[in-house]
């Protein structure tokens, strides 16, 4: 196996990604939408990232070009030393392998016309891991297990499941190749609170069991906190902060990190009556359009007439923690 | 002094094609003028369902009100027909509501003006310009930038927060008693969900409005509740003043809800605890105690009965037999 050194699993350099607004009969390109633009990661193996940001910001897009479901406009995407960007359709499948997606919407995600059974072991019969129907069946079986379903339920319909066990489902399904990287895109958000317990704590197992390493795409903050070894904060497709889970959340630099944490409530009204608040005006701005400079001033307190000249660059404040913003 | 509202055993069943699901089994509560009062549970244990109830927007069928009383300023509104004109004046004029999805809670084709001043000409009987002045003004209230244009602006052009902030200008139009928010966040980011909150407390202490915020969210409630219902399979399990429920709660199902959540504040390591098993079925439900299926303390109980609801302190009172509250058992099973 290729490895690169110090363990970097998956590193994307300047990836940008930009989608054509057309217009008009002749479909003429008339614009782009910069859903991410210029962001650069490393992720160790064994390790969490977790991405953070509002929607919009181009989380998931990050997540698509890594899994190669989009092409990204420009930039490198390196898994496990080798540039997948570049690589050759032909050589996708096997690549996909290695790295597998969990779904947010666990009631979309799945085929409701196959068993749950099929879903799991289609992509070991494509991937021809089980060379007879014994194996396979075994194969199937053993993943209904690891993610705490019953075998017995394999041949029965995603709609006879619950919310939790459909999302089961999903991680099964995306285990099922022994893959080593998995890009979970919003796993717990369509899970009420009592179920997302249980699904948190299957993804932590596993990782602990198969050594897997997760790029946890979310807008939950406590949870991203819980789950994640380094968090990346995106903003209209930048990254605007980057450093581990306890730097980010307990000496946030950006102004925009600030606001979104303490935007979080807590769940005890003693400590939410002596927290600050900081409360942002406006909206989002639209990524056709975004202002210049730092995506983040019109919205921010701390700005100054510098920060609508030039687009901040990731400056490493402290070891491993990186901020874009001028004011930091 | 009489509470602002008060609703006694309300009952509330669907007929469908599986069975009978009594969605809201006899559920009790008050509220005070200008109390803000949050009523939390998971999808599917029927707190949409009680709210909807009392303004009787419940679709019948399949939906109906089998028993109870909404005691709304002294009149009993369950007495009255869905459709009479004294429901229509409770609703959007007594009684303002707020809706989770604003996208689909506007009508698309009108413009969110023509949609607020409708409210405002039919319960203030103001005329089309007074109404278009005030509608302005509410919107600005709420923080819409150049208010007087954006109200010419269909649902369709507006962000997710600003229809949502519109949406709360529309409540609070006609300066209702009482307001009635069910997940008004739950669809927008973190920080226009502060943001949309904030402007909602502001507006609600400015108008003297009572408030029900319904969510699944005990962050929200413990930022903004000053009471909190607690709901479980189509009952209220625990009911209390905010800073009593959180530090002292006193049903399995709460502690268990509060544990079951990262909090941001926490040392991380924690291992969440889930509540193990699903929300039971409402067609057929659990015959003791609708909890007890799913309980971590199942094996403390020894009791046959289905449980009351009992105080347990001061205007804090619990559906449970076992005595766990008071000894901050807010700490209990870690």
């Amino acid at each position: 196996m290729e490895q690169s050194s110090n363990n970097t699993i998956l590193e994307v350099k300047n990836l940008k990604k930009y989608f054509p607004i057309t217009k008009g009969f002749l479909r003429r390109t008339a614009g782009h939408v910069k859903a991410v633009d210029n962001i650069s990661l490393k992720i160790k193996k064994g390790e969490t990232l977790g991405l953070v940001g509002e929607s919009g910001c181009g989380k998931t897009t990050v997540g698509r070009c890594i899994l190669r479901v989009y092409d990204p406009t420009d930039g490198e995407i390196r898994f496990q030393g080798q540039d997948i960007v570049k690589l050759p359709y032909n050589k996708n499948r096997a690549l996909r392998r290695k790295i597998q997606l969990i779904f947010q919407d666990p009631y979309g995600s799945l085929d409701p016309r196959q068993s749950a059974g099929s879903i799991v072991g289609e992509a070991i019969k494509i991937h021809k891991i089980c060379d007879n129907k014994q194996t396979h069946k075994k194969r199937v079986e053993e993943l209904f297990t690891l993610v705490g379903l019953d075998p017995e339920m394999a041949s029965r319909f995603p709609h006879e499941f619950s919310g939790g066990q459909r999302q089961r489902i999903g991680i099964a399904r995306a285990l099922s190749c022994d893959p080593v990287f998995i890009v979970c895109d919003e796993p717990f958000s369509a899970l009420d609170v009592s179920i997302q317990a249980q699904i948190i704590n299957l993804l932590q197992d596993l990782q602990q069991k198969l050594g897997l390493t997760y790029l946890m795409i979310a807008h939950d903050l406590s949870v991203v906190r819980h789950i994640s070894d380094n968090v990346a904060i995106m903003y209209l497709g930048h990254i605007v902060e980057i450093a581990d889970w306890r730097e980010i959340y307990e000496r946030p630099l950006m102004p925009y990190t600030q606001a979104l944490l303490s935007a979080v409530p807590i769940p005890d009204p003693i400590v939410e009556k002596k927290r600050e608040r900081i409360i942002l005006e406006g909206d989002v701005p639209s990524p056709i359009n975004p202002p210049s400079g730092c995506p983040f001033h019109p919205r921010c307190w701390k700005a100054a007439p510098d920060c609508s000249k030039e687009i901040p660059e990731l400056r490493e404040i402290s070891p491993n923690h990186l901020v874009a913003c001028i004011r930091v | 002094m009489a509470p602002l509202l008060e609703v006694k055993d309300l009952r509330v069943t669907f007929d469908t094609m599986n069975g009978l699901v009594k969605a809201v089994d006899g559920v009790s509560f008050t509220i005070d003028k200008g109390e803000i009062v949050g009523l939390v549970g998971e999808s599917g244990c029927g707190k949409s369902v009680s709210q909807m109830a009392i303004t009787q927007l419940v679709a019948t069928p399949p939906g109906k009100i089998v028993s109870g009383e909404v005691i709304f300023e002294g009149r009993d509104l369950l007495k009255y027909h869905p459709e009479s004109n004294m429901m229509r004046d409770v609703r959007g004029g007594q009684i303002g509501m707020i809706f989770q999805e604003p996208m689909t809670s506007f009508n698309p084709v009108f413009t969110i003006g023509e949609q607020i001043m409708e409210s405002l000409r039919l319960h203030l009987k103001l005329s089309r310009s007074a109404a278009r002045k005030r509608a302005i003004e509410v919107l600005e209230e709420v923080g819409i930038p150049d208010a007087s244009v954006r109200i010419n602006n269909y649902p369709h052009q507006f962000s997710g927060g600003m229809r949502q902030r519109a949406m709360i200008a529309m409540a609070l139009s006609c300066s209702p008693k009482l307001v009635i928010a069910d997940e008004p966040t739950t669809a927008l980011d973190v920080t226009t969900q502060a943001q949309v909150l904030d402007i909602m407390m502001k507006m609600v202490e400015h108008y003297h409005n009572a408030l029900i915020i319904v969510t699944h969210n005990l962050g929200i409630i413990a930022r903004h509740a000053q009471r909190i219902n607690v709901m479980y399979a189509g009952r209220i399990v625990e009911s209390g003043p905010s800073e009593e429920v959180f530090l002292n709660p006193g049903h399995p199902y709460t502690i268990a809800l509060m544990k079951s959540v990262p909090r941001l504040d926490e040392k991380r390591g924690r291992q969440l605890i889930p509540i193990s098993g699903i929300p039971p079925n409402l067609i057929n439900m659990p015959p003791i105690c609708s909890f007890k299926p799913r309980c971590p303390m199942v094996d403390a109980c020894q009791s046959l009965s289905d449980p009351e609801l009992r105080p347990v302190g001061k205007n804090h009172s619990v559906r449970c037999h076992l005595n766990i509250s008071g000894q901050n058992s807010g700490t209990i099973f870690e």
